[in-house]
């Protein structure tokens, strides 16, 4: 058995008397990256949003590191090693892409991430360091959001719709930075809308249909019929 | 010309002062988009206290800040934490309900304790010392005021834009979610807010004692007074709310030219025209 970093088990949760996941369980070890699909309302962002303690779960439903932590709030989440790249980057307005980052790097741990670092895997942030955050393109604001979780130092990354509305030539400059994210030893949930790549990306494979987990096996061996099964439903 | 000019500088003094009511609601409307109507209260509450310190200690009423401003950024701290968190949310109504609620309380806990007779803090030769300055005279008192107005603001413009402090104050007002998701205890921000705030209000309530007379319902006027001054200069602008103090200072001396009665008038209309005109106020911080 090797070190489990993340485990869910039977995590349900939802907004108010609204349920939107049932049951999901898997476990993440340490060093690997998850793919995680499925359809718009099939659960991803809250299965992200109830780890990350902002919407309601129990305390043994989610642990990290071995220690249960649904009761955790998300400050001490963060400080834990727990950090997330929020669907549509939610940048801060009033502040630069370098306020941005430096916000991020004092109120996260400290380790291998650094803004010279980080200006390294991302030039373009250096350049444009001084610049509202939002007056970015949409990638080069991932790549602040991205940027953002870095300089946290974090155990895990929960990366939600990385992609979403960039253009391909753009997508491909912030995958390129995975294998550097990876390397220096962080581990990652990646909801992904591009499944190839999100078979590609992970070692392991998620696919979630209204609320419940209908898909878990093995990146490498899963077949394109199974997720397009899982997806769809029959 | 020359006697208009003498209201005008006249005004602009009378402006610092209300910069200083002002700073405080600026600031914490721009971090927590809180509106504190016990805000004028506070400021009297601690020209209370500014009173109580004097006849302890004897000290003057600047030397009073040294204690004066720590126990109201305390109180300003707790009262965060432990009341005005609750009712931060969506909803804009309860912390108008609950800091009327605390107007009432201050004014009325004051007024027990120390019954309706007017206070004043006695700053000494300060009062009426003033300089000549081609031909108009200028208080020292005032002066003094409208520097320190100028340095709270250039303060906290200076926290805001460059300290670890001022992003968080920043970020967790942009989206407190994302900023708690990052690591940020969100009530102790707002907490250290409310703090900075209740310094500022301590400064008022010293210089306001200093200069004019004060009782337990002074409270509600300074309120409005720094209301106007935040809404004139725009919401979310410390160089704004120096302007719409100024402004404000300027109209209601130019006011009373005309007839005494018409000073505190003139500030409400000039108030009334420019939010005609600039509904958003002179330099509002978001397009």
């Amino acid at each position: 058995m090797s070190d489990i970093l993340l485990s869910v088990d039977r995590l349900s949760s939802g907004y108010g008397d609204f349920q939107a996941l049932f049951d999901v369980s898997f476990d993440l070890p340490r060093g690997q990256v998850l793919g995680l699909v499925g359809a718009n309302g099939a659960g991803k962002t809250t299965l992200f949003r109830a780890i990350m303690g902002l919407l309601p779960r129990q305390e043994k439903m989610v642990a990290f590191k071995g220690a249960p932590i649904g009761n955790t709030p998300s400050d001490q989440l963060a400080k834990m090693g727990l950090a997330l790249v929020p669907e549509g980057r939610r940048l801060f307005r009033s502040l630069s892409v370098e306020e941005n980052l430096r916000f991020a790097a004092e109120h996260g741990r400290k380790g291998h991430w650094d803004l010279s670092r980080l200006y390294g895997l991302f030039p373009i942030l250096k350049e444009k360091r001084n610049l509202p955050a939002l007056s970015l393109s949409g990638g080069q604001q991932q790549m602040v959001a991205i940027g953002r979780a870095l300089l946290a130092n974090p155990d895990l990354i929960l990366f939600d719709e990385i992609s979403l509305g960039l253009a391909p030539v753009v997508i491909n400059d912030v995958y390129a930075a995975l294998p550097d994210i990876i390397g220096s030893g962080i581990s990652a949930v990646l909801v992904e809308q591009d499944i190839e790549r999100a078979r590609k990306s992970s070692q392991t494979l998620i696919c979630l249909r209204e609320g419940r987990k209908v898909l878990h096996a093995p990146s490498h061996s899963v077949s394109k019929h199974d997720i397009t099964a899982a997806y769809f439903g029959e | 010309m020359a006697s208009l000019l003498d209201p005008i500088f006249q005004g602009l003094l009378l402006g610092g002062l209300y910069t200083i009511f002002a700073v405080g609601l600026s600031l914490i409307f721009g971090v927590m988009r809180l509106v504190n109507i016990a805000h004028g209260d506070f400021i009297v509450l601690a020209a209370y206290l500014a009173h109580m310190v004097l006849t302890l200690t004897g000290l003057h009423p600047l030397a009073a800040l040294v204690i004066v401003v720590p126990l109201m950024a305390g109180l300003g701290y707790v009262l965060q934490r432990h009341v005005l968190t609750r009712t931060i949310g969506d909803d804009i109504l309860p912390p108008l309900l609950v800091t009327f609620g605390m107007a009432v309380i201050v004014q009325n806990g004051l007024l027990t304790a120390f019954s309706t007779n007017a206070l004043r803090l006695p700053a000494g030769a300060i009062e009426t010392a003033s300089i000549g300055f081609g031909g108009i005279n200028l208080g020292v008192l005032p002066l003094l005021t409208l520097a320190v107005a100028v340095a709270l603001i250039a303060g906290l413009e200076f926290i805001f834009a460059r300290t670890r402090l001022g992003r968080a104050f920043r970020a967790t007002s942009d989206d407190p979610q994302m900023a708690t998701a990052m690591g940020v205890r969100t009530p102790h921000v707002f907490g250290l807010a409310m703090a900075l705030c209740f310094a500022t209000v301590a400064i008022a309530g010293v210089f306001l004692a200093m200069r004019s007379n004060f009782d337990p319902f002074s409270g509600p006027a300074r309120l409005l007074f720094g209301f106007e001054a935040v809404i004139i200069g725009g919401l979310g602008s410390f160089w704004g709310t120096l302007a719409g103090g100024l402004i404000l200072g300027v109209a209601q001396s130019l006011g009373a030219q005309i007839s005494p009665q018409v000073q505190v008038l003139a500030g409400h209309i000039v108030f009334f025209l420019i939010l005609a005109v600039r509904p958003r106020g002179l330099f509002p911080k978001t397009a």
